[in-house]
């Protein structure tokens, strides 16, 4: 009976049985930020321990940083922001760890810089204490978020304590529809089975509508995984993510290449592979999605009414009643006309120079309305120097949209970028919760960078379809 | 190194209601700037605590009648959404020592484990249950047990579900991973030297 790419990869990096049932699992890639790291690195140092494999972690600084140059100067001016940085700095240089700082040129949203470096690849387990990590399994990886006292244990041990999870294929059939992206697949999914309908599974992403995607949508539909309570989800490795990876800087050389084709190849899932579970999400008539709720399952595709509270049961009309009483629409009504204030394209979702791409396709020749104000933030500073060369930024700031230095800015707003009082985003990143963005009463409508860009013109959610040209 | 066995937990209880309570609204984003975990403890839920005062009501967590409470009791996927420790770390220090809810989101729970911190779960109709009683007796003492996975709940006993393997490892004071990761260094070399991409990472 053949095997998926979880259970193969899974098996060929157990180390031992542990005497609590768990499997002792090698760790192929670490990678870090400044939130989750500096506790881990204490706990080493307390405790004596050097990083046993210090040219398997990566680390960058996404979170905290400011996104506009003056605000980049150091030391930072939030005080406790620039005390993380340095915690940062000198653990990686301490412990022998290679730290993607902003002098490096290589800065940017972790998520984004392993892709880009090559440090990610098919067939690697890849742990990260960050929720999203998740994004990497793209690659054809095991890749999946961890707290604190797992970065300490990875650091230390190259190992982790796990379980493996079972299996669920999502087939995504059809084709796309021009307007229709990666991003509105993954709110499609994580809607139709809630955002804890993945604890528990590992998901395959498979079929056309995958296949049919860039390297850059299979992150996005990654990245969203652990919105559907999916720790882990990837698709299998083939000749785009081969593409992707060559020549990039950590990536096998010539004289490795075949080899690691060859390897990266084999880890696929099996013709005949079993999963635990298996749906099919047809996309011929997926339409934009917009979120109109407080979490990421709380979706609808742009024609549709959001839901009346009488629809759900017991326990679930509580929760739908909270969603309305915070984002305070009328239940039923529709999130197409619902006035923006910020738009904001950016974040390890939708932070790719692809997505950039599409959303400055759709800006050209408009203008950011009067009323919203709209951020572009690179996910990296290598994307930004690419978006640059093609002459991206021009076509922002001509729109009236602020052009950024790289970070995760606005998504969950550890820096300054952050909402004021009842603000409502329009955002290409990952989550509506209530003051996610930095506003205790701020509102997050979660959408395509596409459908960003046309609300951003219109300063309301609309139907981004009117501005794609086919 | 083994620590300490985490079998009965005794106390008032904490009724936090709701579903999807994610780690967010446990600990805002602001309250991440930080290097160490202490402190954290007096954040917690700090937004969800001023969206409830804006309305004239008292969150659980303000409310001083639940002030000594260590027995936290939710519904539905609880702490989902960002994997940050900082979560159960600011739980802990407010006072919280075991956890009783329908479901947890998978990072959330692990999280909790090697803090020591047993997440049970129960049915909805048995989480109602408990957190009425809870609101009719704040003061009321609850105790929950590892080994026998019970709740004592005024002279009841209530079933709790946890997995054999957390449950070994409350137990046994394994529940701190490191020790045993730690003890099988020659296994983790000889893992690393058959795969193949150590060597493409260079």
């Amino acid at each position: 009976m053949g095997k998926n790419l979880y259970q193969k990869v899974f098996e060929s990096h157990t180390v031992a049985k542990l005497a609590s049932g768990q499997s002792q699992l090698f760790i192929g890639l670490h990678l870090c930020h400044e939130v989750t790291s500096p506790q881990a690195f204490a706990m080493l140092r307390e405790e004596g321990i050097k990083v046993k494999f210090p040219e398997r972690t990566f680390a960058t600084v996404d979170h905290i940083i400011p996104t506009t140059l003056p605000d980049r100067s150091r030391p930072l001016k939030d005080a406790i922001s620039e005390e993380m940085f340095l915690h940062i700095e000198k653990n990686t240089r301490d412990f022998g760890v290679r730290f993607f700082g902003p002098d490096t040129g290589e800065q940017g949203v972790i998520h984004i810089v392993g892709p880009e470096e090559g440090v990610t690849q098919p067939g690697m387990t890849i742990a990260c204490g960050d929720s999203h990590t998740a994004t990497h399994g793209a690659f054809g990886a095991i890749a999946f978020g961890i707290g604190t006292s797992q970065v300490a244990d990875v650091l230390a041990t190259q190992t982790l304590a796990m379980s493996p999870l079972k299996t669920r294929r999502i087939l995504f059939t059809g084709k796309l529809k021009p307007g229709v992206y990666s991003k509105d697949v993954s709110l499609a999914y994580i809607a139709k089975l809630g955002v804890n309908g993945g604890v528990g599974y590992a998901y395959e992403f498979a079929g056309p509508v995958v296949d049919a995607m860039d390297m850059e949508g299979r992150m996005t539909l990654c990245n969203m995984a652990i919105e559907g309570g999916a720790r882990v989800g990837y698709c299998n490795p083939d000749q785009k993510t081969f593409d992707f990876l060559k020549g990039k800087p950590f990536a096998p050389k010539a004289d490795r290449w075949n080899e690691a084709v060859a390897y990266w190849k084999s880890v696929a899932s099996d013709p005949d592979a079993k999963f635990d579970d298996e749906i099919i999400i047809d996309c011929d008539h997926l339409e934009p999605m917009v979120t109109w709720g407080i979490t990421p399952a709380q979706a609808l595709q742009i024609n549709e009414n959001m839901p009346k509270i009488s629809k759900f049961e017991g326990s679930e009309q509580k929760v739908i009643a909270e969603a309305y009483e915070y984002m305070g629409w009328q239940e039923g009504g529709k999130m197409l006309g619902t006035p923006i204030d910020i738009a904001f394209v950016g974040s390890c979702t939708n932070g790719r120079l692809s997505d950039l791409q599409e959303a400055a396709k759709i800006i050209k020749g408009h203008k950011v309305a009067d009323s919203v104000k709209m951020w572009v933030v690179p996910g990296s500073m290598k994307i930004k120097i690419e978006a640059e060369a093609l002459g991206l930024d021009k076509i922002f700031k001509e729109a009236g949209a602020e052009w950024r230095e790289a970070g995760c800015s606005l998504c969950l707003a550890m820096n300054p970028d952050k909402l004021k009082g009842r603000e409502v985003s329009a955002s290409s990143s990952n989550r509506n919760f209530k003051g996610r963005q930095g506003s205790p009463t701020g509102r997050t409508i979660l959408m395509s960078p596409a459908m960003v860009v046309a609300a951003a013109i219109e300063g309301k959610v609309t139907d981004v379809r009117k501005y794609v040209k086919e | 190194m083994n620590m300490p066995i985490v079998d009965v937990v005794k106390g008032s209880g904490v009724p936090v209601r709701g579903n999807d309570i994610d780690t967010d609204r446990i600990i805002p984003a602001r309250f991440l700037k930080c290097v160490t975990f202490e402190g954290l403890g007096e954040n917690a839920f700090a937004d969800d605590i001023k969206g409830l005062e804006l309305q004239g009501k008292v969150h659980p967590f303000q409310n001083p009648v639940y002030r000594k409470g260590t027995i936290l009791v939710s519904n539905q996927n609880f702490g989902c959404g960002s994997s940050r420790e900082h979560a159960p770390q600011a739980l802990k220090r407010w006072g919280i020592r075991a956890i009783i809810a329908e479901s947890y989101s998978e990072i959330f729970f692990g999280n909790c484990v090697a803090l020591g911190i047993p997440c049970y779960k129960v049915s909805h109709a048995v989480a109602d249950k408990i957190l009425a009683w809870i609101e009719a007796n704040p003061s009321g003492e609850l105790s929950t047990s590892t080994s026998a996975k019970t709740l004592k709940m005024g002279g009841e006993s209530i079933e709790l579900t946890l997995a054999d393997s957390p449950r070994g490892q409350f137990l046994d004071g394994s529940w701190h991973a490191r020790a045993a990761l730690m003890a099988n260094a020659v296994k983790v070399d000889s893992i690393a030297a058959k795969l193949p991409y150590m060597q493409f990472l260079k």
